[in-house]
């Protein structure tokens, strides 16, 4: 049974312009101890599907599908049977850890109550295990700056401390929502060494959400390929990366800048991002597909399995550049 | 933080000087007179009044004089309206019980105005919040002096549960429409700063983070959202407190309950300066106080805000 089980997940917001379709239909399993990276662009329908997991969908929005965690039904869950597994079981970090901290409350306290709260210990207990969680993130004398508040850490340092909190009941999945988006490339570096360390000292599973295949390389054993809510294709990171299977993925690919290369100008994908509350009928990347054939405007891809991979697109594979 | 204060209160003395300074330069300037009355004095008693009082200097002695006795002796010199009366005297009657039913219109609006704002935010959406929504709007559209001919006609006249007005030490029946009548449209104002801050800090990322940790409802709410909700809450209510205080004219005009407010207005008519004066000054040291307090509450509450 994999850890976390998402099958045809659909997630849809109502707003008074109509519904916005954010997820249309994702299935995808992580293992215990796996990384799977989800990439795609802004509004692909990453975060929303990691949300949905966990719970933490805006009030207008509702999810519908699949979704377990070891087994159990996530989508049926009151918030109180929700309380009881997050961050005990599967946590999640977010993209901006400049807000993410409660900027009115002590890094002890915050860290302190999740453990008071899962594991029942006291809070002189959940502190000295916070110090020990600071440490283990490499925050620089952890036992005297637990006690500060959030605006007296960098950004950097407040993504640590969110990774330490997300960490202090040893939960088997954690969802890293763009991490190391609002940060600089030098801290980047270091929170992506962070998470791999974590990842094999813990043992834990990783969902890395992300825009930048830069990060993903080396980092994930897997990797999901995402447009307009639907999932592009998938398989092993070294794979997708050597040999893409969808023109969505070999765009992204192209799109990379190198710093080995001299190419001249950057490379982009045409067109704009779909419009989440009125998709193309077909496949969503079809308008601005540069190999799209009569079908692919019309009919959607099935996502088929060859393999170890996965894909959904008319095009046959060895057409694919 | 103590530096931060002494500092405030220092800056407050000039405030207040310029406070004594304009509000004497206004009633020096508006035309008639403490002794004016519809049947004019004879000239030469007027003199010997005027002289009495030292109105017969010149302005800037006056004003140095009154300043000067103000600040040694705390004295706010006797009232021109009331015979054997200081201005100390007026106040010592009034002030108590407007402080008193001030008090607890603050306490009523805060506590009642914070509930409904964060039961609404909540809710939002739901009956509660309509009715909260609705209690607000219709608090904020009855002002006092339409609430406290209201309350008169329902529990005194209708019901005769609650006497009609008075003051009796300030036993409770006689508290309850005053409190009611000047609390009502504050708990309004209070309700929807509440609701709307609370709206916003609930879709704030912090507050998400606290959701993904597990935590109940409940204590994402009293320990993550509270302080950041009460914040722009504070800085209405430092206002808001003088209001209550000092506003009072209708509620004492209303409830004969014998504040200040009522002195304030019937000196104003009888020109009697030191009282306007007097009140004058206490009212600004009042709004000056709290604001203070606000100030130090908002230390207290962030964490960023350091003096």
């Amino acid at each position: 049974m994999s850890l976390l089980e998402i099958e045809d997940l659909m997630v849809t917001f109502t707003t008074a312009d109509g519904d916005v379709h954010a997820v249309n239909g994702v299935s995808f399993n992580i293992d215990k101890g796996e990384t799977l990276a989800i990439v795609g662009e802004s509004g692909s329908g990453k975060s929303q599907t990691a949300f949905a997991a966990m719970g933490l969908l805006a009030k207008n929005g509702r999810a519908s599908g699949v979704a377990r965690f070891d087994g159990k039904d996530l989508l049926s869950m009151s918030q109180r049977e929700f309380n009881k597994i997050r961050s005990k079981d599967m946590a999640m970090i977010f993209q901006d850890p400049m807000t993410s901290l409660n900027p009115y409350l002590r890094v002890s306290d915050q860290m302190a109550e999740v453990l008071m709260l899962h594991n029942g210990v006291s809070k002189k207990a959940a502190i000295t295990e916070a110090v020990r969680m600071l440490d283990a993130v490499r925050i620089p004398d952890a036992r005297a700056r637990v006690t500060m508040y959030p605006h007296e850490f960098s950004g950097g340092m407040r993504q640590r401390i969110m990774i330490a909190m997300s960490l202090l009941c040893e939960p088997r999945l954690l969802i890293a929502d763009e991490p190391t988006t609002a940060l600089d490339v030098t801290v980047q570096a270091q929170i992506m060494q962070l998470l791999g360390d974590i990842r094999k000292d813990f043992g834990t599973a990783v969902i890395l959400i992300t825009h930048d295949l830069g990060v993903v390389a080396g980092f994930c054993d897997r990797t999901l390929v995402m447009y307009g809510g639907q999932v592009m294709e998938e398989g092993s990171t070294d794979d997708i990366f050597a040999r893409p299977t969808h023109p969505y993925t070999s765009g992204l690919l192209k799109a990379v800048p190198r710093l080995d290369k001299d190419e001249g100008e950057l490379v982009t994908i045409s067109g704009e991002p779909p419009d989440m509350s009125n998709l193309p009928q077909g496949c969503p990347f079809s308008p601005r597909c540069p190999v799209q054939l009569d079908r692919c405007s019309t009919q959607r891809p099935a996502l088929e399995t060859f393999g170890d991979r996965r894909r959904a697109c008319h095009l046959p594979i060895n057409e694919v550049t | 933080m103590l530096s931060f204060i002494v500092r405030r209160l220092a800056v407050a003395i000039p405030t207040l000087l310029i406070l004594v300074v304009l509000s004497f330069i206004l009633m020096y300037a508006a035309p008639g007179g403490p002794f004016n009355s519809e049947r004019p004095l004879p000239p030469e008693v007027l003199a010997n009044i005027e002289a009495k009082y030292g109105l017969d200097q010149p302005f800037w002695k006056q004003i140095v004089n009154y300043v000067v006795s103000v600040v040694t002796q705390f004295d706010f010199g006797p009232s021109f309206q009331y015979k054997d009366r200081t201005v100390n005297d007026v106040i010592a009657q009034g002030f108590p019980v407007t402080l008193t039913y001030g008090f607890w219109s603050f306490v009523v609006a805060v506590t009642i105005g914070v509930s409904l704002g964060v039961a609404a935010a909540i809710k939002q959406n739901t009956w509660i919040d309509y009715f909260a929504v609705g209690v607000s709007i219709g608090a904020q559209v009855l002002p006092n002096f339409v609430m406290a001919p209201i309350l008169l006609l329902v529990f005194t006249l209708w019901l005769g549960w609650l006497p009609g007005g008075g003051w009796n030490g300030g036993q409770w029946q006689f508290l309850i429409m005053p409190v009611i009548a000047l609390s009502t449209s504050y708990m309004a104002s209070i309700a929807r700063i509440t609701r709307s801050s609370m709206l916003e800090v609930l879709n704030t990322n912090f507050i998400r983070t606290a959701q993904a940790k597990g935590l109940p409802m409940r204590r994402v709410i009293w320990r993550h959202a509270m302080k950041p909700t009460i914040l722009p809450v504070l800085s209405y209510l430092g206002p808001a407190f003088v209001g209550m205080i000092t506003g009072s004219v209708i509620i004492d005009v209303f409830f004969s309950t014998g504040g200040i407010g009522q002195f304030f207005v019937n000196s104003a008519f009888n020109r009697d300066y030191s009282v306007i004066m007097g009140i004058t000054i206490l009212v600004g040291t009042l709004t000056i106080l709290f604001n203070l307090v606000v100030d130090i509450l908002y230390a207290w509450i962030d964490p960023k805000i350091r003096y």
